[in-house]
């Protein structure tokens, strides 16, 4: 269990984290891993903060307790800084990936990791989604982002199961701008 | 032979729903379980399965319209938790009672109140005297795997019995994981088909279903429901060794990880059971001696095998994910039955047991937690002394 990678998705309800949540597991599969994705169900409504996890791993996974430290946090929407503790448990040497149109190293200073061994990265998710979706739903470049910033999956992978995955319910350019979406998530992920 | 495929625990019931392929389903939707029925009700839509499928305004009807399509000789799968298995009650009694052998999954939630959407076992322990048969999944290939054994242990000749298939609500149902999805053909080779031995529409052999039955003869028919659950045991048995020997599988009355050296064991059922089996890991790396047994099926209450398998260690924790308000030091069931199962069953002196209630409205279980668990149980065996049997894990206050 020692490759156990968890990961911990914020956002508000409608954003489409738990897809994304979900999408990752499938990745997960289409590469021969293990995984979990599960959300953290209470009383939403649209625009109330949410969360939901994914468990990736070489090896079976047995444990289905809550994620308490999380190696990953992705926090697809910036509102929530200062209103959710989104460093909360985060396990040394993890990363926190964050949708904001602040540099790295100024997140850094906002989520209080300065003295942490803790990576950090950002990228301006909302703006890359209003500009390929016309919508601010920030989860496909999220998945492209997190491609970069861990390393876990190649690009072509997230590419390949945006498009098995949202072709079924989608239409062909709407795929396509999610696409371009994670393309451009991937190559505009900042660490600092 | 076999796909993988990232499938909640709904998704993958709905799946080995669809390649059972029931004559009829009834069921009305309560959260966690809703998706199940609602994936299964598109395969009805799209004319993937022949299956009638009949929407009610309750869960009391969905029970009742299974009892009447099971009496006029229909394979029968219904969904529910919570609320609604409250609202069943009474008619889950009937279906037991005309020994129909229908299939229920159960989605495990809290009862209210206060209202809670969230996993604990009250609402399946409430209905352990109800006459169907139990079986608790891990996670969810285990409950896409319980509900196609479950087919085949309700419908087997010396059973006729109907079967609830528990996973735990959101912590499984809604939990998307790697399964291994058999293919139909194998699916619907291993489940069969269905005649069943009485049916109310059988006009060449006219039946009454439901009669009064006062003092006469009642009490032989409850009886024989007891005696058909002798027989469920072994039917179990001989459906798990089919089930193991086609498709590759370990099923039996439980699971026994680690436990046959072990000096301490833990009882837990259903998710909880793959945390503690991370748990028993880590002590064993640290040269802990610690075992779990999770049972599989708690109806029938294997007490014998049960008794067999732990008669060996110096501790043993029985957890429930439930309690029995008013019981013996506020314990639950599982504790109750095992506990009861020792003292009958079991050598002398008496194996030290602790029983704990644990995750009641869906309160969650860490690795820490269960640890906490085998130190105690630790302690209890160096120093003989139980303590507290009953213990409240995780419950401020």
């Amino acid at each position: 269990m020692n490759d156990l990678t968890e990961i911990r998705w914020h956002g508000r309800a409608g954003q489409g984290l738990v897809t994304a949540a979900k999408l990752l597991g499938e990745t997960a599969l289409g590469t021969g891993q293990y995984f979990q994705a599960f959300p953290d169900y209470g009383p939403e409504r649209m625009g109330a903060p949410i969360r939901a996890y994914t468990r990736l791993s070489l090896s079976p996974i047995n444990i289905h307790s809550q994620v308490h430290h999380p190696n990953v946090v992705l926090v697809l929407d910036p509102t929530l800084l200062g209103v959710v503790d989104v460093t909360e448990g985060l396990a040394e040497g993890g990363a926190v990936l964050v949708n904001t149109d602040k540099t790295a190293p100024e997140m850094r200073r906002v989520l209080g990791l300065e003295e942490r061994d803790v990576r950090v990265y950002t990228v301006d998710a909302s703006a890359i989604a209003m500009d390929t979706l016309g919508r601010e739903i920030t989860n496909t470049p999220m998945l492209g982002a997190f491609a970069r910033a861990t390393g876990l999956f190649p690009l072509d992978k997230i590419i390949d199961d945006v498009r098995s995955s949202f072709g079924k319910k989608l239409r062909p350019e709407i795929v396509e701008a999610n696409v371009e979406a994670v393309r451009r998530a991937y190559a505009q992920v900042q660490q600092g | 032979m076999s796909d993988f495929r990232a499938l909640d625990g709904n998704q993958a019931v709905a799946e080995a729903m669809r390649q059972i392929n029931p004559d009829v389903v009834a069921a009305y939707p309560i959260t966690p379980q809703t998706e199940a029925v609602q994936v299964f009700s598109q395969f009805v839509a799209d004319g993937e399965v022949d299956t009638e499928f009949v929407t009610v305004e309750s869960e009391h009807s969905a029970m009742s319209a299974c009892v009447g399509a099971g009496a006029a000789g229909a394979r029968v799968m219904t969904c529910t938790s919570s609320a609604g298995l409250a609202l069943m009650w009474e008619i889950t009694y009937i279906a037991a009672s005309m020994r129909l052998p229908m299939v229920m999954m159960v989605a495990n939630r809290a009862l209210s109140g206060p209202i809670n959407i969230h996993c604990d076992h009250a609402d399946s322990m409430g209905t352990r005297d109800n006459g169907w048969i139990q079986i608790y999944s891990e996670n969810p290939q285990e409950a896409y795997d319980n509900m196609i054994q479950a087919v085949r242990i309700a419908e087997h000749a010396d059973v006729t019995l109907p079967v609830m298939v528990m996973q735990d609500g959101f912590i499984t149902s809604h939990s998307v994981e790697r399964v291994e999805v058999f293919d139909d053909a194998a699916v619907s080779g291993f489940v069969g088909p269905y005649a069943a031995n009485f049916q109310l529409l059988g006009a060449s052999r006219p039946l009454t279903f439901g009669a009064l039955d006062f003092y006469d003869y009642y009490f032989e028919h409850k009886r024989q429901q007891v005696e058909a659950f002798s027989h469920a045991t072994e039917a179990v048995l001989e459906v798990a060794a089919d089930f193991n020997c086609r498709f590759g599988r370990d099923y039996g009355l439980f699971q026994a990880y680690r436990l046959d050296d072990a000096e301490v064991a833990v009882v837990v059922l259903s998710s909880t059971a793959g945390t503690a089996k991370v748990v028993v890991d880590d002590l064993r790396a640290q040269g802990i001696r610690a075992g779990l047994l999770k049972p599989r099926v708690f109806r029938p209450f294997p007490a014998a095998e049960i008794v067999r398998a732990l008669s060996h260690v110096k501790a043993i924790a029985v957890m429930d994910r439930s309690t029995s308000f008013g019981s013996m030091m506020g314990a639950g069931p599982l504790f109750l039955e095992t506990a009861a199962a020792f003292h009958v069953l079991g050598r002398a002196p008496q194996i030290p047991m602790v029983g704990y209630v644990f995750g009641l409205g869906g309160r969650d279980i860490s690795p820490p937690d269960l640890e906490g668990v085998y130190h105690d149980l630790l302690a209890v065996a160096d120093s003989g002394d139980v303590g507290d049997p009953v213990r409240y894990l995780g419950v401020r206050g």
